[in-house]
């Protein structure tokens, strides 16, 4: 014992002596054929060399899952080793899957499915001292001990590499030690829910604290710290796996090592253990291997900033985060899965990691206008009705860029550094665009979520990108403190002391100006530095934070400005948000219309024509749902307001597709304009795009039907990767006519990468030349623009003989029946051709391989209930559709999508026919 | 090849063996009542009696074997008698005289347990499990007769709800029904169902009865069911089969909960008392309702591979056919 406290240890009973013993037979998915017992001698600490002779040495007997034998015996080759540690109070079982999966790859003649090397991954899963079925040594092991113990015991098995260390809680800091200690063998590191670093000036999370609190009684005189750990799966885990959690913890005697474990947390400088984490921790900086972290959002004791802290010491590492997962991430997920993907990719042969595209080429950054016309007095900015009130308030290139460049400064003073994420949380306006180029030309990474998401998605979302700061107007500030979102808050206005204090908030936007207007700029970021992440609108599954560097912002501008032609003397009507921040940095005046930006829907004729009146507009940008209440509005024009949208050169409706109908009602509003309406989605704003005449030219397009989106925008390549059999995209990518699949595109303004979703990010890439590992194609495509990058859209489609775009749906949409698979807007669109069918929804029901196709229509008039079609519709549905159509059903309302009330929200819809027609409730979808 | 085909009297047993003559082979028909079909060798006689049995597969190559007993209530002892026993009468006369190939047509009750079957293929037979006196003994005569095959080649079909002109069961029964208001739509009539047209079940078993002979082995100990492959809501399917045969559709509802309850407690009643309706069964059984308030369709994809068979007709142009039968029956 050295002269330091010895911890809250000492607060529990004397730990208990047992030999170590073999799990019982019939642990659901455990094969007793995995287990076995080792002997190893353990190594003093602090041992003056030399004074502990053999005599002195303890023998402790370790429990281990060692698949090493087993690959022995059919001849496998070893290609390395994964060293697996559990935490806190599991054991090896933890790891059952990965041992199950990895003798799996290890196929008879040696070969791994995915990589062209023969050979298998030796798993290696320890139960530590006195845990899961090792020994109880009666001790109280500390940190430095248990690492030492991990070293031991790899010293007796001869493990000297390659190896790949996997820990999970507190067994991924055992094994990042082992990890720090064993550079010359260390091959890789892959962590899961963990942590090696807790600030100071914060609490332990609330579950350790509880736990430390009545220590014994939580740990080891009770199974309370057991039973919460297990409750914490999601789903919640089976019976009989619970019960083989617990087998080697059924009594007090048994768990001595779980109270020792917790008392063993450094929850202050002062604690025994704190000195060999810290070395721990700064150790980990300074390793170079891969690393992959795979985490559960929902971890209440392993939150966010502990995965923040891990990649601030580990930037190169891949990150995954599975939503929905917590603490028991191998039960939640199929992280198995995922390890051997990632070592899959690491052992691919083909390394080379070049890109696909020759190199970007320069271009100038997104504050470039803002330089250019800082002392010019034309307006830049009019927001019709601010939310801030007090009528239209207009902002001059001037204002704009003085303000720009004192917020940049400010926000510098106030400590926010290049690659600090900055939530905002402000409506579209003079205000968030100024924190956004300041953010910009800081280097600061600016993360936006839209308010459409609810607050449970925003919450999702603002947790997973885990801001620095939060800037925000007072309610959204309040939404922020109540929802108990991360990040030192920033109002918009200057709040009165008690009201800024109650919201947490350090600073506002006025104050940073001041802060800002002396102050010098730091450099500005590079092309390759991150600028900004992007949230999807969730109508796919959990909305995804689309990543995009400098250079690729800079590079969707100057594909919107060479699209449109837009520039420095446009003036533009932003009606749909995303585009509504990039006027600045093309150089346009730009206008916000009186809305709700939260529902597009609220925008009308009226306010249109006041906003293009406010900026001489020559282009109008709007969202679908606005098209329909603003063609809905018409009527209220006045000839003053017909007079101000005679103006408009340029139509865009962006964000879904619009029908022809539309598009041709709201072109009547705006006699001068072309109606255009260009594809797109989060990771590529700008991809294909089509006008009003050449959507009637193309006619209804071929056999599978579709929505024309047109031809490839500036600077984009389209290809199809062809659906095969079962519905899945495998096919390479082609641009062959009339072969469906899924779209893959290519551009430099394509999105970098997913935010810490690092098996989504690879799967967007799979199949293209920009793939990793295995999954790496090449293909000949030479019109690729410089900087591009490749893009599965996740969007079903074909292109025509003219080199015409077709969208036929979303890949997750697709049916996948026993004649193959069916994509459904076309049926959709043969099923809206029956008379009093309004919109449809074209969905499947039963298994993948054998699914039924169901229809399910909205009428005119509209339904009441939901229920079955009449005979007679039925017999029309299914003479438009095919003979295939099974059911056809009758709702008040299709489900839509939250952001743009416009897309069938077909995954809902499925579940719900799925349920109507095997004999379930007929409520609403 | 002479072709035994059993229970001939029936509606599928009848087209069935029809079929097996056209397709150019020697038929004799076993059953206690006269076929009624053109060219083929009537043997009068009951599969309870073995002798009737022995007579009857005596000089044959293959048995195409449909009877049975088929019914929603009755005694469980009659049940056992006709569907067990007889199949191993049958199997046993078969190995006695060197008969190859047996086509058993069972049903896919065999593996309903009452809950939705949604896409399902034909999960194996469970007698323990299967609802009703009629479904549990045809789950144990499937086994016998899959469990026979070795010496014999063996395969089993189980077509689903058979349809189509002449149709005493489902079609006679819902017209009845429907014209005396007996027929309630349960639920609301949403659960999907498979049917198969009767020409279609009988080429199916025609075709596994050919593929019992090629060399590949296949379908053999094998169990396929058959349907048309086009599952249509109980709504729509009894609507369609209303229209066809001139009578209105049923617009009651009865909750399928209340349904399955009454209709247990209907078949407990049953089995004790001495009543009977116009058509001889109770007005609503518990397997009934089932079947017609929850889903139960098909994959139909080994089936059709394994057997090299495809429906013929479409459910539409069964309807058609049947209307045409019935206003051509009834004119």
């Amino acid at each position: 014992m050295t002269g330091r406290a010895a911890g809250p240890a000492a607060r529990l009973p004397s730990p208990a002596v047992a030999p170590a013993e073999l799990p019982p037979s019939g642990l659901p998915g455990l094969d007793p054929a995995w287990s076995r017992l080792v002997e190893v001698p353990e190594t003093p600490l602090d041992a003056p060399p030399g004074t502990a002779g053999p005599a002195d040495v303890a023998t402790r007997t370790w429990h281990v899952l060692d698949t090493g034998p087993l690959l022995a015996e059919r001849g496998t080759p070893v290609v390395g080793t994964l060293l697996c540690v559990h935490g806190n109070p599991t054991w090896s079982y933890l790891w059952r899957d990965l041992v199950a999966a990895t003798l799996d790859a290890a196929t008879p003649d040696g070969a791994t499915p995915d990589g062209p090397t023969p050979g298998a991954w030796r798993v290696v899963a320890v139960d530590q001292l006195d845990m899961g079925f090792s020994e109880r040594t009666g001790t109280h092991r500390t940190l430095r001990r248990r690492v030492q113990d991990l070293a031991d015991l790899t010293g007796a098995l001869g493990l000297d590499g390659p190896v790949v260390t996997v820990g999970h809680d507190w067994g991924g800091v055992v094994s990042l030690g082992w990890a720090v200690d064993h550079r010359d063998a260390l091959a890789g590191v892959v962590l899961l829910d963990t942590a090696v670093h807790h600030p100071e000036d914060t609490p332990i999370p609330a579950p350790l604290r509880l736990a430390l609190r009545g220590l014994a009684a939580s740990t080891v005189t009770t199974p309370a710290f057991l039973e919460t750990t297990l409750a914490l799966a999601h789903p919640a885990l089976p019976a009989d796996v619970k019960d083989a959690y617990r087998a080697p913890y059924r009594t007090a005697g048994r768990r001595s090592g779980v109270g020792g474990f917790v008392a063993d947390i450094p929850a202050g400088p002062e604690h025994p253990s704190a000195d060999e984490l810290d070395r721990i921790a700064e150790g980990t900086r300074t390793l170079d291997v891969p690393v992959l972290l795979l985490w559960g959002p929902r971890d209440p004791v392993f939150g966010e900033p502990y995965l923040v802290d891990l990649l601030e010491r580990l930037p190169h590492a891949r990150v995954h985060r599975y939503e929905g997962a917590g603490h028991l991430l191998t039960e939640d997920a199929d992280t198995a899965g995922a390890v051997l993907t990632w070592l899959a990719d690491h052992r691919s042969t083909d390394d080379d990691r070049t890109p696909a595209a020759p190199p970007a080429t320069p271009r100038a950054p997104m504050w470039h206008h803002l330089d250019a016309l800082a002392d010019d007095d034309s307006t830049a900015l009019v927001e019709m009705a601010p939310s801030t009130g007090g009528g239209v308030r207009t902002v001059s290139w001037r204002l704009l860029a003085r303000r720009v460049r004192e917020l940049a400064a400010g926000l510098h003073a106030a400590g926010v550094e290049r690659g600090d994420r900055v939530s905002l949380l402000v409506p579209p306006g003079a205000d968030l665009t100024a924190t956004l180029y300041a953010c910009l030309r800081l280097g600061a990474v600016v993360v936006v979520a839209d308010a459409g998401l609810g607050p449970r998605g925003l919450t999702r979302a603002v947790r997973g990108a885990q801001p620095t700061v939060v800037v925000g107007e007072r309610r959204g500030l309040a939404a922020a403190r109540a929802l108990g979102w991360p990040g030192r808050r920033v109002s918009t206005t200057t709040l009165p002391p008690l009201t800024a204090a109650a919201l947490g908030v350090t600073t506002s936007l006025p104050d940073l100006v001041d802060a800002g207007a002396g102050a010098d700029l730091p450099p500005a970021p590079s092309p390759d530095d991150l600028a900004a992440v992007l949230f999807t609108s969730g109508s796919t599954g959990p909305a995804k934070g689309v990543a995009y560097t400098h250079g690729q912002l800079a590079a969707m501008r100057d594909a919107l400005a060479a699209q449109y032609d837009l520039g420095v003397g446009t003036g533009l009507v932003a009606g749909f948000a995303p585009f509504a921040l990039l006027g600045p940095a093309l150089g346009c005046r730009s206008v916000t219309p009186d809305m709700d930006v939260t529902a597009p829907r609220t925008l009308t004729a009226r306010a249109v024509a006041a906003a293009a009146g406010a900026v001489d507009a020559t282009a109008v940008f709007l969202s679908p749902a606005a098209v329909a209440n603003v063609v809905a509005t018409a009527g209220e024009l006045t000839a003053d307001d017909e007079r101000a949208l005679a103006g408009v050169r340029l139509l865009l409706s962006a964000g879904a597709p619009v029908g022809e109908r539309l598009l041709a009602e709201v072109g009547d509003l705006l006699p001068g304009a072309v109606p255009h309406t260009p594809y797109g989605m989060t990771e590529g704003l700008l991809l294909t795009d089509v006008t009003l005449a050449e959507i009637r030219a193309a006619g209804p397009g071929g056999a599978a039907g579709g929505v024309c989106v047109g031809r490839p925008a500036a600077g984009v390549t389209v290809r199809i990767s062809a659906l095969d059999a079962d519905g899945r995209a495998t096919g390479t990518l082609a641009a062959t006519p009339d072969v469906t699949g899924e779209v893959v595109v290519a551009a430099p303004h394509v999105k970098d990468h997913y935010d810490r979703l690092w098996l989504t990010d690879r799967e967007s890439r799979r199949g293209t030349p920009d793939g990793d590992g295995g999954t790496r194609l090449r293909t000949d495509v030479d019109d690729l623009a410089p900087g591009a990058r490749w893009h599965r859209t996740g969007d079903v489609g074909h292109l025509d003989a003219d080199g015409r775009l077709w969208i036929e749906g979303r890949l997750a949409h697709v049916l996948v029946t026993a004649d193959g698979p069916v994509t459904p807007v076309g049926p959709e669109q043969r099923a809206q051709t029956v008379p009093g069918v309004r919109r449809a929804g074209v969905v499947g029901v039963g298994p993948r391989g054998t699914q039924q196709l169901v229809v399910v229509v909205e009428t005119d008039p509209g339904a009441r209930r939901p229920g079955l079609a009449t005979p007679a519709l039925t017999a029309a549905v299914r003479d438009a559709v095919g003979p295939g159509t099974v059911a056809v059903l009758v709702v008040p309302e299709l489900p839509t999508d939250v952001r743009h009330n416009s897309k069938v929200d077909r995954a809902r819809l499925a579940a719900w026919a799925d349920g109507v027609l095997a004999g379930g409730r007929l409520g609403r979808p | 090849m002479k072709v035994l085909v059993t229970g001939a009297s029936g509606l599928l047993g009848r087209t069935t063996a029809a079929r097996v003559r056209d397709a150019g082979h020697d038929v004799r028909t076993f059953q206690r009542r006269p076929s009624g079909v053109d060219g083929v060798e009537d043997r009068l006689g009951s599969v309870t009696d073995p002798d009737d049995v022995d007579r009857a597969v005596a000089g044959v190559d293959a048995v195409v074997h449909l009877a049975a007993k088929v019914s929603l209530a009755g005694d469980p002892a009659d049940f056992r008698h006709v569907n067990v026993e007889g199949t191993r009468a049958l199997l046993a006369a078969a190995a006695r005289h060197g008969a190859t190939d047996v086509v058993h047509v069972s049903s896919p009750s065999v593996a309903h347990t009452g809950t939705a079957i949604v896409g399902e293929d034909a999960p194996r037979a469970d007698p323990r499990r299967a609802r009703g006196a009629y479904a549990r003994t045809k789950a144990e005569a499937e086994l016998l007769a899959l469990g026979a095959d070795g010496d014999l080649r063996v395969v089993a079909v189980r077509p689903h709800i058979v349809w189509g002109p002449g149709d005493e069961q489902l079609v006679a029964r819902i017209a009845e029904r429907a014209r005396t208001g007996r027929l309630p739509l349960l639920d609301h009539g949403a659960a999907l169902i498979d049917t198969t047209y009767l020409d279609n079940a009988a080429s199916a078993l025609v075709a596994a009865l050919h593929r019992l002979g090629d060399d590949d082995g296949t379908v053999r100990g094998q169990a396929y069911v058959v349907t048309n492959g086009e599952p249509r809501t109980v709504a729509e399917m009894v609507a369609g089969i209303c229209a066809a045969v001139g009578v209105p559709a049923p617009t009651t509802r009865v909750p399928g909960a209340v349904a399955r309850g009454a209709g247990a407690a209907v078949e407990t009643a049953w089995a004790h008392l001495p009543l009977a309706s116009a058509d001889g069964e109770p007005p609503m059984t518990r397997f009934l309702a089932e079947q017609l308030s929850t889903a139960h369709w098909f994959d139909q994809r080994r089936t059709r591979a394994d057997l090299r068979w495809r429906p013929e007709v479409s459910i539409d142009e069964g309807l058609r056919r049947l209307a045409a039968w019935h206003a051509a029956t009834t004119g």
